[in-house]
């Protein structure tokens, strides 16, 4: 299997230069809203530390309130299910939908699907998923994945997605007005909200103590998908679980605020049983959550409940787009969450940080995102993954800077190439810093000639004096 | 009060005028300090890469020279160093003198600012120009030397009230004042497209805002932001913090 390469791949989108300065405008602008909002609420740092503290002592007691949970979803009339994995997970709906002789299927945005490769499950067996929310509509239009958690299409330009609806969906190719896209989207989706069997959404948070789901949105695509169909699925990971419907408002102050720098989600819907005549279905997924519980270093991951912060403030991930990542999370917390899913094919990921520390802390609930780079790079050396020019690096670095003598001498031979290696050699392509940089001007002397030279002897003298 | 001097290994050969400013100014301060001469590298670059084991060699070879001799305070100038040393130098067995090492360990800023608090600086430093101040994200996140813009709390800056000593300095900020120029360590090395883009999109944010001088007390942000300038041919020049405290900075 191959590795994923954060580097080529962000290489590639730094070199498109329109694209790269509309997704880095894009995102740093949501930073500065999220700033802007967050600086208008005085106890906002108050309220990063209990969600936090409310999410650790949830998932320190999760066996409790998850069945607390089940039981009162159950009593509200929810059907629940459990799925240990991607497998069970995807197996147990294709049952329901099979039970149902479902065909067509409207869908709100739902990582947790993504991250079970639902979608392409349910199109092998010829069931056909639609996707309501706009920009992972335009992603699956695309056949790629999306790109950032909240704003799943914003790596492309308007006029990508001009050429992408008239290729899939007979528009005009020069037409690129939001307007216009949006309507050719209205009209090609509208057809099918009308046949849709099913319907279904992730779900943002579930209350142990009612039994019931939030789903926030910014398009209702959520509520098209819960209210329109006679049978509406959702799934939850075990992590979302909150204890009380008081704690609520807490996280629904931080998310769209930290997402987006919006006092709220256009949609918080709270789904607490079937309507009447409707069928509800709730997956709980589990899929190597409880054995990352059980992982004392990277258990506060956990917390995260998927508001994108991370992304918007990371410069790499402005910069590379979440493409780049080609994996279901991206950005700050997907470089430490996905190693943990595969932990070989996600190695280079973590080194995709400039260890800057930003993500710590706009996140709401307060995840330790540049501890656990540090955690995930040491695992990766650990299990013998490292790249092979790091390990070289390192090894050559090791006895050249373990002692102030050795160190001496690598810094004299370094300095002997930055004076005498010529221009024309020292930054060609072999200087992987010449890209970017000129070489250093190298300094007449080290500190350490200047005190051998001029600040020793003057001590050497000063204490012969003092005698 | 005896104090080591630590000089970080690229401070030595690439910026040493870094470290005989830091050194200077402590000298006209009157404070006895010794040039830790066997000092070698910190660990960072290895801890860094996630090589762990390599780490803790590097950390066992200098403790017998910064952490054995009976130092007040340990001065690094790297805010870099100084947070490896007091948040990650965990290879070594934690002895008492380890923890005091590691609770007394500062960088220039925080040890003019927070241990000395002065409130002048020796020789009455002039620097008569406007001059863009970068907190490095070590500095800013990890030492807690600024207030970070992310987090809503009373702003202050450490380094900025050190520079507003000098004679005629106007302190200011690019745009994006805190977002991080790419540096990263290594990374600038392993990733130069991401890096030199962060890096270039930072020197244009200064020259978009009129700044000739940038300063910083992080002076492996400097090298950086200073060689990504001289490739775009921007005439922009970089300062560590204590070469204008310590008037040794030339316009």
């Amino acid at each position: 299997m191959k590795q994923v390469n954060q580097v080529k791949l962000g290489a590639e989108y730094i070199a498109k230069t329109a694209h790269r300065e509309m997704h880095d405008r894009c995102l740093w602008a949501a930073r500065m809203r999220r700033d802007k909002v967050a600086a208008s609420i005085p106890e906002w740092e108050e309220m990063r530390e209990l969600a936090s503290e409310i999410k650790l002592h949830t998932l320190s007691n999760l066996d409790y309130y998850l069945e607390q949970f089940a039981k009162n979803a159950e009593a509200n009339g929810i059907h629940v299910h459990w799925a240990r994995n991607a497998e069970e997970h995807n197996q147990i709906i294709l049952d329901i939908f099979k039970a149902h002789n479902v065909k067509v299927v409207t869908k709100g945005k739902s990582m947790t699907m993504d991250e079970c490769g639902m979608r392409e499950f349910m199109a092998k067996n010829g069931i056909e998923i639609n996707e309501a929310d706009l920009g992972e509509r335009i992603q699956q239009l695309d056949n790629q994945r999306p790109s950032h958690i909240v704003m799943p299409a914003i790596h492309k330009l308007r006029s990508d997605v001009a050429s992408l609806f008239a290729r899939t969906l007979g528009s005009d190719p020069k037409n690129d007005d939001p307007h216009y896209l949006n309507s050719v989207m209205r009209a090609d989706m509208r057809k099918k909200y009308v046949k849709v069997d099913a319907g279904m959404s992730g779900a943002n948070f579930g209350i142990a103590e009612t039994g019931g789901i939030v789903v926030c949105t910014n398009e209702g695509n959520a509520d098209i998908s819960a209210n329109l169909p006679p049978l509406y699925v959702a799934t939850m990971g075990i992590e979302k679980v909150i204890p009380r419907q008081a704690d609520l408002p807490l996280f629904i102050r931080l998310l769209s605020r930290s997402a987006l720098g919006l006092d709220m989600t256009q949609y918080t819907s709270h789904y607490h049983g079937p309507r009447k005549g409707q069928e509800m279905h709730l997956v709980i997924l589990d899929n190597g959550r409880s054995e990352r519980l059980a992982a004392k270093e990277y258990w506060p991951v956990l917390k995260c409940i998927r508001c994108g912060a991370c992304m918007n403030t990371c410069p790499v991930f402005r910069r590379t787009s979440g493409i780049s990542y080609d994996a279901i999370y991206m950005g700050p917390i997907g470089i430490v969450l996905e190693p943990s899913y595969d932990l070989y094919k996600y190695a280079r990921l973590p080194y995709s940080c400039t260890h800057c520390g930003s993500c710590g802390d706009v996140c709401p609930v307060k995840v330790p995102i540049p501890e656990l780079v540090f955690y995930w790079r040491s695992e990766v050396v650990r299990h013998g993954y490292g790249q092979p020019t790091h390990n070289i690096e390192e090894g050559l670095a090791e006895p050249l800077l373990k002692s102030s003598s050795n160190l001496a001498i690598a810094e004299k031979l370094g300095l002997w190439a930055l004076r005498h290696i010529p221009e024309s050699i020292a930054e060609s392509a072999v200087n992987p810093w010449a890209k970017a940089h000129k070489d250093p001007i190298p300094p007449e002397e080290t500190f350490r000639q200047y005190y051998n030279r001029v600040i020793k002897p003057g001590e050497e003298k000063n204490e012969k004096s003092d005698q | 009060m005896k104090i080591g001097f630590f000089v970080p290994c690229y401070i030595d050969a690439i910026h040493p005028q870094a470290a005989k400013s830091t050194y200077g100014l402590l000298k006209k301060l009157g404070l006895d300090v010794e040039f830790i001469e066997r000092g070698a590298c910190c660990s960072l670059p290895e801890l860094d890469m996630g090589y762990i084991s390599h780490a803790c060699t590097l950390e066992k070879g200098i403790v017998p020279y910064i952490v054995d001799k009976g130092y007040d305070y340990v001065v690094v100038p790297s805010g870099i160093c100084t947070d490896q040393f007091r948040d990650h130098f965990d290879g070594v067995e934690q002895t008492p003198e380890v923890i005091h090492f590691r609770s007394t360990v500062h960088d220039p800023v925080e040890f003019l600012h927070d241990i000395l608090k002065i409130t002048e600086l020796p020789g009455k430093p002039s620097f008569p120009y406007r001059v863009a101040l970068h907190n490095g994200c070590h500095s800013l996140r990890y030492l807690n030397e600024a207030r970070p813009t992310e987090l809503m709390i009373k702003p202050f800056d450490k380094c900025a009230d050190l520079l507003r000593l000098v004679d005629g300095l106007e302190v200011g900020y690019a745009t994006r004042r805190d977002e991080c120029c790419g540096f990263g360590g290594t990374y600038s090395i392993w990733d130069p497209s991401c890096s030199g883009q962060q890096g270039r999109d930072k020197v244009n944010d200064y020259q978009r805002n009129g700044f000739r001088y940038v300063t910083s007390q992080d002076m492996s942000c400097m090298i950086h932001q200073q060689t990504v300038a001289r490739k775009l041919g921007l005439d922009l020049k970089m300062f560590y913090i204590t070469e204008i405290l310590n008037g040794d900075a030339q316009p």
